[in-house]
């Protein structure tokens, strides 16, 4: 009797458990995310996902804040991971509209594409979405994938592109995200293209954050894929290995949307893309990095200074 | 249940069991940070536990301590220290030796707290020093209590150990972010299976090693703590 009511108990417990953990995944907005189904029948819902990176969270900040501000119910579904986790809920249609990366995305829908221009890999991509998804314009902003060294490990043997490691004597240790032994352009894809050794692989699952900096840094890995648009390339004397062979895609933002994104939202999304100009993420980023601002504040400002919306 | 089979198909690949990162390197590696850690914060908290269940004093300090200890968030703490000295094994072991003082220090003052003043007294009165008293009464009739603590921390510290793979290439973390992080869910369940069997058989040693104490302990102060669960 008295085990059994503690386990009805515990059963509670655990179900009521479930349910706050399970309401706490369905949107990052709480608030929000329970009062759209209720609201008026004409505007549309729509969820809008990012990465679970600072940076792709702040451009679909500014995506969904241009949406709201133009009637649209947005649920924001935010770093949610990164894309191996995601891909099938945006194929399924489960995430509206998703700031993504030109290059990064059509690899990793097809294996074999082959890189070119920003416009060859756009259209592309627009070929290898599947037919649920829509790709509109590409973003003059780019956030690239880069193998990076320190300035002083790159003065110290003359390096300048990748085909240059070669000249490195010592053991060569790539430090990042588990993910990264397997994507496209990882450490077999440099034996291959480049003939390169890598030494050694040692996780830092930070995305490339201050951790994998740091570490760079301090000479615990020689090796680190930082993005293009990180404002620490500059503030910590990192150099970006050019990539003649193109083992890195063109990675410019564009916005994927699903089927449920009608023509007023695209044209909405498409004004951003060509406002969000080459260079102007590593501005956006910065306001993060340097000066702690959150998405939503980085997000508006951005907005209103371009008179947008 | 399909993810369920994967993962014992995963746990059962013989390619697992050699080179680099092979399932019994991983334990061994998970098994020894969980160790050094609980040395680590048994030799801190002990002695400052004993200390203050001997005297009485800094209680309050202490509860407060350990409480708020608890309270940090390991994955914050560990990105923290990290910044600091770098990628490795040290942010990790710092982290989780903060992870597992809170109850051994709980164990090792409460052991004492929980003993019948009279027994103390009665010691004291027939001539024992402060130092006898610890050594010869508080210790031994402490000492379930205190592998109570160290159980629990151990508990506490092979489940997150899995974050020393964070930031470095150790143990049972290792399958599960990477896992987690190319979509192999079967690789993720196994790892976190093979974190679930361990933490079971360092379970089944604390059990036995308390009743192994408490067989030992003499219980003639009345003193019977509940360790039954």
């Amino acid at each position: 009797m008295f085990t059994s009511k503690r386990r009805a108990l515990g059963l509670v417990a655990g179900v009521a458990g479930m349910v706050v953990a399970l309401s706490g995944c369905a949107s990052a907005d709480p608030i929000k995310g329970d009062t759209a189904p209720s609201s008026s029948g004409d505007t549309t819902t729509l969820v809008v996902g990012s990465q679970d990176y600072y940076s792709n969270e702040i451009v679909a900040e500014i995506y969904a804040q241009a949406l709201e501000n133009n009637g649209y119910n947005v649920e924001r579904d935010f770093r949610i991971g990164v894309r191996e986790v995601y891909l099938p809920d945006l194929e399924a249609g489960k995430i509206d509209v998703f700031p993504e990366y030109t290059g990064s995305l059509l690899q990793a829908l097809d294996k074999n594409a082959k890189g070119g221009t920003k416009e060859e890999v756009h259209d592309a991509l627009a070929d290898a979405v599947p037919d649920t998804l829509r790709v509109l314009d590409a973003a003059g902003a780019s956030d690239q994938n880069s193998w990076t060294v320190t300035e002083d490990f790159a003065k110290k043997y003359n390096l300048t592109d990748l085909a240059s490691l070669k000249n490195v004597t010592e053991p060569i240790t790539v430090g990042g995200n588990s993910e990264l032994q397997t994507r496209p352009y990882g450490p077999k894809a440099l034996k291959e293209k480049y003939g390169i050794d890598i030494a050694g692989f040692t996780p830092v699952e930070d995305s490339g954050g201050p951790l994998t900096v740091k570490a760079l840094v301090d000479g615990d890995i020689q090796l680190a894929n930082i993005y293009t648009a990180d404002p620490n390339i500059k503030s910590n004397h990192l150099v970006a290995l050019k990539d003649p062979d193109g083992l890195f895609f063109p990675d410019n933002i564009v916005p994927v949307v699903s089927k449920k994104v009608d023509d007023k939202a695209i044209d909405i999304l498409n004004t951003i893309s060509g406002a969000l100009g080459e260079g102007e993420l590593v501005d956006l980023n910065s306001e993060s990095v340097n000066d702690k601002k959150q998405a939503d504040v980085i997000a508006s400002e951005w907005l209103k200074e371009k008179n947008l919306f | 249940m399909n993810f369920f089979i994967a993962a014992i198909a995963w746990l059962f690949d013989p390619a697992h069991y050699t080179g680099a990162g092979s399932i019994p390197s991983r334990l061994l590696e998970h098994l020894g940070f969980t160790l050094v850690t609980l040395v680590f914060a048994s030799v801190i908290a002990i002695p400052a536990g004993y200390y203050i269940g001997h005297t009485g004093r800094g209680r309050r300090v202490a509860i407060l301590l350990s409480g708020g200890l608890r309270a940090l968030p390991t994955l914050g703490l560990l990105t923290l220290v990290g910044l600091w000295v770098g990628i490795g094994l040290e942010a990790p072991y710092v982290a989780l030796t903060i992870l597992a003082i809170p109850p051994i220090l709980a164990g090792a003052y409460t052991g004492f707290e929980a003993i019948d003043r009279a027994t103390i007294d009665a010691a004291t009165a027939m001539g024992m020093s402060g130092g006898q008293v610890v050594r010869k009464v508080e210790m031994p009739l402490g000492l379930p209590l205190l592998i109570g603590g160290l159980r629990s921390a151990t508990l506490q510290v092979v489940a997150t150990a899995t974050l020393a793979a964070y930031i470095a290439d150790v143990g049972l973390g290792r399958p599960v972010f990477e896992g987690l992080k190319t979509n192999n869910y079967d690789e993720m369940l196994a790892g976190s299976i093979l974190v679930i069997l361990l933490a079971l058989v360092l379970e089944g040693i604390f059990a036995l090693a308390t009743r192994l104490a408490l067989r030992v302990v003499p219980t003639a102060s009345g003193l019977q703590p509940d360790l039954t669960r």
